[in-house]
């Protein structure tokens, strides 16, 4: 089914937040620090407050005080604990320091320039690698969340006597979501106590429980809407200074505020995956049986919180692998805090692991594919349990098959094409599957449409699309018959587009929620003496596209609409709660093997390890004197479970290999060592790919039914298709050169260093 | 960035003549360079003087050579087949650079005007001796990944004409012609166009504040027949180069009769390499002959911490480049 959002977008019908027009808006602009840290020492706005149409100009001197910084802040993991503009301190460089509303875009962009700040800088710490910065021990990651220590078995010891012994250290480059669309908030007040944000936002619960706590309201109180998004990759799944100085803005100038960041600004407004270097220590037997992974990451945070992508998850499952520790370093320095950013984990994580293993195998002189084999994992070792569903075999036989992987030769540096050197990588892929639940409401009308709503949003992958798809089916009636309504806390509560849990939650809420408009429509038939059911047990009648039968006998039965039309009832609505991932299994299955005093309960809940795998293969081409790499070929397989419309997840996966393309390759966004600033904050400077840069894509699914997911067996896919891309990549350049790539992004002066060197 | 007016020249009289009443004001052709500094406001313009509608426009063969109006858009000039045929490095430089869109816009006189994309001087929150002269440069120090080897100074490191259209106009001799408000025409030669940055790095050009660029002249040569552009990049399309070549060889009888080099991506202006096409001249095309002239070519080059790998990339693409003219 082709998008149902399609026509909107292509026409401009469409609306994102930042074009949403609310009668007497006036516009925000942001002036943000030029220095890194240090102290503002005034901030003199005569010039600016000269311009024509200013309502106000906000600093740390006038802004109105929030209610207090909301604990919500916490609970989402992810997300800057320290607001903006409360002192003089300058903590990074781009931190918000004044706020301009005027009563055009042109005059607040005018006077934002005119402001005049003056600052007592100090010297700033760039990164965790600034000789001044000093490492320190978390304890715990992500605000707490999460452990930062991990250990399994004894992973040091069987290291030091394993046959094998492999260690390397690997580095990846500030990468930047950068999404089409930029940020944006327009706060509507209507009085001082009603309050209407539409944001580009991912999660709207979120938003508007983040601001019920800032502005100390009620929830209700409070929406917040978010129809179109251009983009997140995880940056529009937090609370972020510029949606704080909005509202407070717009309630002290008592107007309609919007604010949309300009794409520099985008460097410094809404987080981004930080600079890290993770040390990977593998033992193997002689022939290739993984005894002992012991993994260490270093990584800069900012000076308030504790945030660090939790690499290790992906070590600790992905192979049968008795020892395992992985242990967390992090840097204060004069950054914003970071955030989940595209399979935040998974992806460095996957490229340290996935190299590594390339690694081993050519040591062992045994194929990649093979010494994934051997080491395949029945069940997942990080917690002793089996896997709800596992099709990653498939995945390698299939992806081998359409690639031609047997044609690799395996020796590197030995394929040329021209000037050009040729090689093929592979590497896995997984993501797990988080828990989550959410609401969803159905009302279906008696003349045959139907309006189905959930408080979801569609990053512009697809949510629109399958809910319909989804709606369909459960009511028997034609897509276009089906209204779907997301994105608004005033519909039922689901939970937001990040770490893939939308489609398979929203979609089993829908489930939910048709199946108490179905038990709502079957007690009126059993009732009715028109109906081919009356008189029959409800536990007896099946529903199906939206026809209701005896289940014993399926000819005796009508459709939902026949009944309800009979009854005179306009329409009939149903509400219902989804699960996905551990809730639901525990829900349908029972509870089996929970261990509550761990902190990672998403982990050890339910009977079940549940995560998607999958398996890239692809080919790359080494210009061996200019240092350019080109991806010529690229095959992803997958198992996702229920794949709910194959147009749309094939294009996730193929965007996910893209996005994995884009870090693998050339995204680096760089910070000056002596002004910890970024250098190239804009889409000129940092590279993301372009179509040139993206050969065919070839994307496939095996099938595969997991019944403890979700109503419908679906996993999601918005990250998977990420995961391990960049240890293909390099992996295929060590075939094609014999040259092993730890750097991230692997840009033309990386790639003629190593091949100065000898192989 | 700040307000600004803007008028509409329809002479070229009026358009210099506002220009030299108003030092603040800017000529303004696609815009794809001068919109994009003053909303960074590294450029702040009182007024813009559009002009668009000056009739400096045509491709057309001229006993000098092929005379191109400044307003000409880089689509039109890297597609035209008298540019394809007898200039290719010419084409290929306004085809490989920028996006469809970008040169859809952006002017030739407008493209050999355009600035340097050192992060610094396009970022006031930085000091930077191009944009504020004596603040110092940062960029020594700091990130030089894309910045020059060649034609430095302790005052300025900057790729300061980062684009690819004038490496190649370098390569083949191409003449500027310019117009003042006094109606006077003269012609430049763009090898003495761009200035090194020496201790004023705000100084590009010798181009003067009253001046407009009318056309480029470039002369008919057998090897700017057979010359090519070669430019490498961090993605296949729409970046600026790491290093490019532009060259273009005379062969006969076996032997190169006469050379054209010229580098970008490396120097502070584009780079004509002289003596390297003096080792040319005369000898057998080989790859030995190539590289031995390629080392010549980056004779002097100042990496830095970041850059030092621009000058084997600068040196093999000057080899790939010519082993291609040269059918190697
Ligand atoms: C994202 C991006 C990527 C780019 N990539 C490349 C690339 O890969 N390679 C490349 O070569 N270029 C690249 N460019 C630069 C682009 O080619 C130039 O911006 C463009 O050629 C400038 O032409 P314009 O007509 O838009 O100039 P404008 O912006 O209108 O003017 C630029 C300057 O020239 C002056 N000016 C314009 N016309 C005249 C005239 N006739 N006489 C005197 N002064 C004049 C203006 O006053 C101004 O100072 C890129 C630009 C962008 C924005
Ligand atoms: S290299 Fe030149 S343009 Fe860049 S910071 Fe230094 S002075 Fe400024």
């Amino acid at each position: 089914m082709d998008r149902v959002d399609g026509p909107a977008k292509v026409t401009g019908a469409a609306r994102y937040s930042a074009e949403i027009n609310v009668p007497g808006t006036v516009y925000g602009v942001l002036k943000s620090s030029t220095i890194a840290k240090g102290r503002i020492t005034n901030i003199d706005t005569t010039a600016a407050a000269k311009e024509p149409g200013i309502l106000n100009i906000f600093t740390h001197q006038n802004l109105p005080k929030p209610a207090k910084t909301p604990k919500q802040i916490e609970k989402w993991r992810a997300a800057q604990s320290y607001l903006p503009m409360q002192d003089d301190q300058i903590q990074y460089a781009g931190q918000p320091v004044a706020l301009v509303v005027a009563a055009t875009l042109e005059a607040a962009t005018q006077a934002a320039a005119l402001i005049k700040v003056t600052y007592q800088a100090d010297t700033p710490i760039d990164s965790y690698h600034d000789p001044k910065a000093e490492l320190f021990d978390p304890q715990k990651i992500q605000q707490g969340k999460k452990d930062g220590h991990v250990v399994r078995g004894n992973p040091q010891q069987a290291f030091d006597g394993a046959a094998i012994r492999h260690e390397a250290t690997y580095v990846h480059a500030i990468n930047h979501h950068s999404p089409m669309e930029p940020a944006a908030t327009l706060a509507v007040w209507e009085g001082a106590d009603k309050l209407t944000v539409y944001e580009a936002s991912q999660n709207v619960t979120m938003h508007q429980g983040n601001l019920a706590e800032l502005l100390g309201m009620p929830r209700e109180q409070i929406r917040v809407v978010t129809k179109y998004i251009g983009g997140g990759f995880g940056c529009k799944g937090s609370f972020w200074p510029h949606t704080i100085l909005t509202v407070l803005a717009a309630r002290a100038v008592n107007r309609p505020v919007k604010l949309v960041l300009t794409r520099p600004q985008m460097f410094t407004g809404v987080g981004h995956r930080e600079d890290q270097e993770q040390t990977l220590k593998m033992g193997a037997t002689a022939d290739g049986k993984l005894v002992s992974i012991v993994h260490s990451k270093k990584a800069t945070t900012s000076p308030w919180d504790n945030y660090t992508e939790s690499n290790g998850k992906i070590m600790d499952m992905l192979y049968a692998c008795p020892n395992y520790s992985t242990v967390y370093e992090l840097a204060r320095a004069n950054v914003m805090t970071s955030v989940w950013m595209r399979a935040p984990g998974e992806a460095p994580g996957s490229f340290a692991l996935e190299s590594s293993m390339d690694d081993l195998a050519h040591q062992l002189n045994i194929d990649p594919l093979e010494i994934r084999l051997r080491n395949y994992a029945d069940h997942d070792h990080s917690s002793g349990k089996p896997w709800s569903s596992k099709s990653l075999k498939q995945c390698y036989t299939r992806g081998a098959e359409l690639f031609g992987w047997n044609k690799r030769n395996p020796k590197p540096g030995q394929t040329r094409r021209g000037n050009l050197l040729v090689g093929h990588g592979m590497a896995s892929a997984t993501y797990p599957v988080h828990s989550s639940q959410g609401t969803a409401r159905v009302r279906l009308f008696a003349d045959g449409h139907a309006v189905v709503e959930a408080g979801a949003t569609d990053l512009g992958t697809g949510t629109y699309t399958v809910m319909t798809q989804v709606s369909a089916d459960a009511l028997g009636l034609p897509p276009e018959k089906i209204r779907f309504e997301l994105g608004d806390t005033r519909l039922p509560t689901a939970p937001g587009s990040g770490g893939s849990v939308a489609a398979g939650t929203v979609a089993s809420s829908i489930m939910a929620a048709a199946e108490d408009v179905w038990d709502k429509v079957v007690k009126m038939a059993v009732a009715d003496k028109k109906s081919p059911l009356y008189k029959v047990k409800p536990t007896d009648v099946k529903v199906e596209l939206g026809r209701m039968f005896l289940a014993k006998d399926p000819k005796k039965g009508e459709t939902l609409l026949a009944a309800l039309g009979r009854s005179g009832q306009p329409d009939i609505e149903g509400s219902g709660t989804g699960k996905y991932g551990a809730g639901y299994e525990e829900k349908n299955f029972g509870q089996n093997g929970a261990d509550q005093n761990n902190d990672n309960k998403e982990k050890k809940s339910g009977g079940h390890s549940m995560h998607s795998f999958g398996a890239h293969f692809c080919e790359v081409e080494v210009d061996p004197d200019l240092g350019t790499v080109r991806i010529t070929r690229w095959v992803g397989v997958h198992g996702v479970g229920t794949v709910l419309n194959l147009k749309t997840a094939t294009s996730q996966m193929k965007g996910g290999a893209i996005y994995g393309i884009g870090a693998a390759l050339m995204e680096d966004t760089f910070r000056d060592p002596n002004f910890a600033r970024y250098t190239n904050a804009d889409l000129a400077g940092y590279h993301i790919p372009v179509n040139a840069d993206i050969p065919e894509i070839q994307v496939e699914f095996v099938p595969e039914t997991d019944p403890y997911i979700n109503y419908l067996g679906v996993k999601g896919i918005g990250e998977l298709g990420m995961v391990g891309v960049a240890a293909a990549v390099g992996n295929a350049i060590f075939n094609a050169t014999g040259r092993r790539m730890r750097s991230l992004p692997i840009t033309p002066d990386k790639m003629l260093e190593a091949l100065r060197l000898p192989a | 960035m700040n307000n600004f007016s803007y008028i509409q020249a329809d002479k070229a009289k009026e358009a210099t003549a506002a220009k030299r009443d108003d030092k603040s004001a800017a000529f303004i052709a696609g815009g794809t360079t001068l919109i994009d500094l003053m909303k960074l406001n590294v450029e702040n313009h009182d007024q813009l003087i559009d002009v668009n509608m000056l009739p400096f426009r045509g491709i057309e063969m001229t006993k000098n050579g092929l005379r191109i109006g400044a307003l000409e858009r880089m689509s039109e000039v890297g597609e035209h087949p008298l540019v394809v045929q007898n200039f290719p490095a010419v084409s290929e430089s306004l085809l490989l650079a920028a996006s469809a869109q970008l040169r859809n816009m952006a002017s030739i006189g407008g493209n050999v005007l355009q600035r340097t994309r050192c992060g610094y001087f396009r970022d006031t929150a930085f000091p930077c001796n191009k944009r504020e002269p004596g603040t110092g440069c940062p960029a020594l120090e700091g990130d030089n990944r894309n910045l020059a080897i060649l034609g430095t100074s302790s005052a300025c490191i900057a790729t300061s004409y980062p684009g690819d259209l004038s490496v190649a106009l370098t390569a083949l001799d191409a003449v500027l012609t310019l117009e003042n408000a006094k109606g006077k025409q003269r012609e430049v030669p763009i090898t003495k166009f761009y200035l090194l940055p020496g201790t004023t790095p705000q100084k590009e050009t010798v181009l003067e504040a009253d001046e407009l660029i009318v056309a480029v002249t470039i002369p008919q040569t057998a090897a700017a027949r057979k010359s090519k552009y070669l430019k490498v990049r961090d993605r296949s399309s729409y970046a600026y180069a790491l290093a490019s070549a532009a060259v273009g060889l005379e062969v006969q009888g076996g032997l190169i009769r006469s050379a054209r080099v010229a580098l970008g991506g490396v120097g502070t202006q584009p780079w004509r390499c002289s003596e390297a096409e003096k080792m040319l001249v005369g000898k057998a095309p080989s790859e030995a002959v190539f590289r031995a002239a390629a080392e010549v070519a980056l004779r002097g080059a100042k990496p830095r911490e970041h850059n030092a790998f621009k000058v084997e990339m600068a040196q093999n693409t000057l080899v790939r480049a010519l082993s291609e003219v040269a059918s190697l």
